[in-house]
């Protein structure tokens, strides 16, 4: 048992807080927010450059072949500073499903550049179906003499707008809801056929709706066995689950410690707010709900790659569980207790608030992850 | 970051295992497991067990016959003895006067009192709270005036202490008294002394609570005289000995094993009791109260682990305890609590000498039904001792949060 990082991995911490602190303050972030894109290829080269985006690659292709528990470390110092870029879903879906699907050709062309921060390739594997049920594919992939002809709509992907290339998840058989049978295609976002409506989330983040209405694409875009996909979209979503409840955890430290000073600070009655018992209690009750959620990103990243599914899932929708949970309860009473400052935009706190709100209904919300914990419990 | 055992420690954890199969009385272990009352002597039984295995206080350090384990093993050791259905330790004797006594005691104190506590011959108990100092426990009024006589030197001891846990039971009892009333703060005055409780002037007072039980006592002290040499430390000093004390109370306080095994007992008897003609644990409001729990439960265990590995490190264990014990105690009421949800009207019926005798079958309604009111009655008190759940979040915001 032991909870400490190695130099290595407290390095990379250290070295992603500290860019963060320095280039991604709230007046930065806000003028990102503010341009064309609502996110800057400026700032995703200056994470590609610190290696972040080779986070995840093998090193057999260009990475540094790092796991989740390195994941977790950078997704805290994101969270801190409420990163807009995609990272979650370019640097650390993508390269985990690549890896993972054994398609050679595919992760040869595409992880390399994936590493330098050349190319954003993002997985459009969500449909309004799925809500964190990863099975739920009702696009379709027909087989014709040439290739495939895929319809269906992706929905809410989150850096799709962004994206250079998509991996779209269809059905190739079986129904909406068997694991079998779902396959995954490299697609060009200004093919014919492809409608990518990307908008602005309430968090500051961009996402996009795919629509694909007889797209097609040649053989030669599939990605790994046809039908077989699966294995690998569950790898990454259990990757990205972890890597999620981290960033919470890095939003819930920042924002407990954002309320603290406020409190500290804001004066009523001729004294600091902070004086007030029923503050503190309220402030101690955050703390706690933070502890508990560090604790479960930890065991997130340790279970996430678990090759016992059941322990697994039991892990990683606890985590999301308790987390959301956590996030919920820090958040809102992070804007109560900063008062009327609390509801601006001119504050942090509010955008903390806003994050940590997207989080709980990203990728299965707490009611999802409580079904899921209760039948893994017992299938166990 | 490893959150798994060391061979070594799975090695250890396998010792203690076999060590439970073979020597936890099977009586006992019914009684810890079905939630029916202890007798003293089944406390008593156990720690003597432990004591010739070597074991009888995993805390103490080799020089007093403790096995010298560090705090990881100190946490398996906890966890398979609650799982397997031990007796919780009764902490007043091993895990709070012995520490003070190691730490302040003389050499004579420390021959004399420790080897009756961790052989289970001498049982103690308490004297801290008093009617009018809880939370506020260094506004203490019990007096101790200095004497002299042909014997010696001596206090005469008179007031009331209560809340004394199980001191029906004890041979002797530490105390909290005022020394110097006219000290100009409240901490300082206050002695800490070691009382025979035969000593003439002492009666103990039942307190029977809710739920039926005789757990603690009122404790009155008229004219009791004490050997000056039965005094810890200095004179006045006493308040810093009980700080420190209250610092050694808080080893595990997380109960993360004890739940462990309230949990499975849970769902043992919500998978027995049907609704609709379901077993209850499949009807998904019920699933997901008790899921949230051994949520909560998985999230203390990482936490109180990190503690532990905290600890090892001597990096300080500190007022990070706080956590444990204000989620350690809400998972225990709210499986207390599903525990009598779960069986509905045969919570209800109730028979103290039953819970007490261990005698079930004359209750209305299943057997393991006849003691969950009562222990949910029971179990109240868990956000209350030890410092309230609310001190907990004063020292949490005073001593973390640096408010």
């Amino acid at each position: 048992m032991d909870f400490n990082f190695s130099d290595e991995q407290q390095l990379l911490a250290d070295t992603v807080q500290r860019f963060v602190r320095d280039n991604y303050s709230f007046e930065a972030r806000r003028d990102i927010l503010r341009g064309p894109a609502g996110w800057s290829r400026e700032m995703w080269q200056e994470l590609a450059n610190l290696g972040l985006t080779a986070l995840n690659v093998p090193e057999e292709h260009g990475g540094l072949g790092n796991g989740p528990v390195e994941t977790m470390l950078v997704m805290n110092a994101l969270g801190e500073g409420l990163v807009v870029e995609p990272f979650l879903a370019a640097a650390v879906v993508t390269p985990v499903f690549l890896t993972r699907i054994g398609d050679k050709a595919a992760a040869e062309q595409l992880l390399p550049t994936i590493a330098s921060g050349e190319r954003i390739v993002i997985l459009a594997h969500q449909e309004p179906r799925t809500r964190g049920e990863i099975d739920q594919v009702a696009t379709r992939a027909e087989k014709t003499s040439s290739g495939y002809v895929l319809e269906g709509l992706k929905n809410v992907i989150t850096g799709a707008g962004a994206a250079d290339e998509l991996l779209v998840s269809a059905r190739t058989s079986g129904r909406t809801g068997d694991t079998d049978g779902i396959s995954v295609f490299r697609v060009d976002p200004k093919a014919a056929g492809v409608t990518v409506k990307d908008y602005g989330t309430i968090d500051g983040l961009r996402a996009a709706d795919i629509e694909l209405k007889q797209v097609s694409v040649p053989a030669s875009a599939l990605v790994g066995a046809e039908g077989k996909a699966f294995a690998a979209i569950e790898a990454a979503h259990d990757h990205a689950l972890s890597a999620l409840c981290a960033e919470a955890v890095g939003i819930m430290k920042a924002v407990n410690a954002t309320t603290l000073d406020y409190t500290k600070n804001r004066k009523q009655f001729g004294q600091p707010i902070a004086r007030f018992q029923v503050l503190q209690h309220r402030m101690a009750d955050m703390f706690l709900h933070s502890e508990q959620a560090r604790s479960m990103s930890y065991l997130a990243a340790i279970k996430c790659v678990d090759p016992d599914a059941g322990e697994r899932r039991r892990a990683l929708s606890a985590a999301k569980v308790i987390i959301g949970q956590a996030g919920r309860f820090i958040g809102q009473q992070a804007v109560q207790l900063h008062g009327g400052m609390g509801m601006t935009e001119e504050l942090m706190v509010s955008h903390y608030f806003k994050r940590l709100t997207a989080i709980d209904l990203t990728l299965g919300d707490t009611d999802f992850h409580t079904q899921q914990f209760i039948a893994a419990s017992n299938a166990a | 970051m490893d959150l798994n055992f060391t061979p070594a420690e799975l090695a250890f954890r396998d010792e203690v295992r076999s060590f439970l199969r073979d020597h936890l009385p099977v009586d006992i272990a019914h009684r810890v497991k079905n939630g029916l009352a202890l007798r003293a002597e089944d406390y008593t039984r156990w720690q003597k067990l432990l004591y010739r295995r070597g074991w009888g206080a995993p805390g103490w350090p080799k020089q007093f016959g403790g096995p010298g384990w560090g705090p990881v093993e100190m946490h398996i050791f906890d966890e398979e003895a609650a799982a397997a259905g031990a007796p919780r330790t009764i902490p007043f004797g091993l895990k709070m006067v012995a520490p003070v006594i190691m730490a302040f005691g003389s050499p004579a104190q420390q021959q004399r009192f420790l080897p009756g506590i961790i052989s289970g011959e001498v049982w103690w108990c308490q004297g801290y709270s008093e009617p009018g100092a809880g939370s506020d426990l260094a506004s203490l009024k019990t007096r101790a005036e200095r004497h002299t006589d042909a014997s010696g030197e001596y206090y005469i001891v008179n007031g009331q202490k209560t809340w004394n846990t199980l001191g029906q039971y004890a041979d002797w009892i530490f105390c909290l008294v005022r020394t110097d009333p006219n000290a100009p703060k409240q901490q300082q005055g206050i002695s800490f002394l070691l009382i025979d409780m035969k000593t003439p002037g002492i009666t103990v007072r039942p307190i029977v609570t809710m739920d039926g039980a005789h757990e603690v006592n009122e404790v009155w002290f008229e004219n009791v005289k004490v050997p000056v040499e039965n005094r810890i430390g200095e004179e006045n000093k006493g308040w810093t000995y009980a700080k420190f004390l209250l610092g050694h109370e808080r080893t595990n306080i997380a109960g993360v094993g004890a739940s462990k095994r309230e949990l499975g007992r849970l769902k043992d008897i919500a998978r027995k009791e049907t609704k609709n003609g379901r077993p209850l644990l499949e009807d998904p409001l019920f699933a997901a109260r008790v899921a949230q729990v051994e949520m909560d439960l998985m999230a203390l265990e990482i936490t109180n682990l990190r503690a532990l590995s905290a600890e090892s490190e001597k990096r300080a264990p500190g007022p990070e305890a706080s956590i444990l014990k204000i989620k350690g105690t809400e998972i225990q009421q709210a499986l207390s609590e599903l525990m009598m949800y779960a069986v509905g009207p045969y919570a209800l019926p109730f028979e103290r000498r039953s819970i007490e005798e261990g005698d079930l079958a004359s209750i209305a309604g299943p057997e393991y039904a006849a003691p969950l009111a009562a222990t949910y009655c029971n179990v109240r008190k868990v956000t209350i001792y030890g410092g309230s759940n609310e001190i907990q979040r004063n020292i949490i915001s005073q001593m973390i949060l640096g408010l």
